[in-house]
């Protein structure tokens, strides 16, 4: 319980950063620090591949890719616009009507708890189900990523000045 | 209230700051961070489901999704670099034309 308060306090303190911090680089490393207590969300739901691969993949490649991102297309002058106050409480309005329904939904349904409990180490089970039952979406996954790999060089490619 | 609920009440949370950052942020990259924030409430979700239901299903679930996260930040990063040589800007509120 003390785990579940800590993780939850530091994950949505880090996601409140991502969302209000004025400089990009910042809420970009408050990303990768949500990205990491996900990570040991991961692990206190016993679920260990997902959490290496999360901060293999997460946190190594997706905040690399953006902090790219950021520098490449940096300006100066441009900095990040602050929305007005009306725009702010707009937003905190939809988030509310959002998570308002949901919270009464999850806190009045009847979800019962399995007797089968996950140890942690499924790695080998979770490799087959890759294999057997999703390989279909696991070999179209690899169609998609070539197609993404080509698309990104494709889009990036500076356009021929004739 | 169980565990699992308490799991799925953080990942809501967690989707509702990432919306509340979607609405009000107006740079293309932050509005791309915000919406990485939300992906990863999605899977916060199914892994906590996996756990209460002793079914590893949703660790795949969750595996596939975050392929396909990095597969959208690629194509949508290249995207935006491309916006901001074209603009010389990444606020989407000045890329109001179709024209190149």
């Amino acid at each position: 319980m003390i785990g579940f308060s800590a993780t939850a306090f530091l994950m949505l303190g880090a996601a409140t950063m991502v969302v209000r911090s004025t400089d990009l680089v910042r809420a970009v490393l408050w990303l990768a620090a949500t990205l990491v207590m996900t990570a040991v969300a991961y692990l206190q739901l016993q679920a260990d591949l997902l959490a290496g691969l999360q901060v293999l993949l997460y946190t190594g490649g997706i905040v690399t890719l953006m902090l790219f991102a950021v520098l490449l297309t940096w300006e100066k002058e441009d900095g990040v616009p602050t929305a007005s106050i009306v725009g702010k409480a707009r937003g905190a309005l939809c988030a509310l009507a959002f998570f308002t329904p949901v919270a009464v939904a999850i806190v009045g349904a009847d979800l019962p708890l399995q007797e089968r409990v996950l140890n942690g180490s499924e790695s080998a089970e979770l490799g087959a189900l890759f294999l057997t039952r999703h390989v279909l979406a696991f070999e179209a996954l690899s169609v998609l990523l070539l197609a993404v790999m080509i698309g990104a060089i494709v889009l990036s490619r500076r356009s021929d000045p004739s | 209230m169980n565990s699992l609920q308490l799991w799925l009440l953080l990942s809501a949370a967690l989707f509702s700051v990432g919306l509340y950052g979607l609405l009000t942020r107006r740079h293309a990259i932050a509005m791309l961070l915000s919406m990485e924030l939300m992906l990863n409430a999605v899977n916060l979700n199914v892994v906590a489901f996996a756990f209460a239901r002793g079914d590893l299903t949703g660790q795949v679930i969750a595996l596939f999704a975050m392929a396909l996260t990095v597969a959208e930040v690629a194509v949508g990063l290249a995207l935006l670099i491309q916006l901001s040589r074209t603009r010389r800007s990444l606020q989407v509120d000045r890329a109001t034309e179709l024209s190149t």
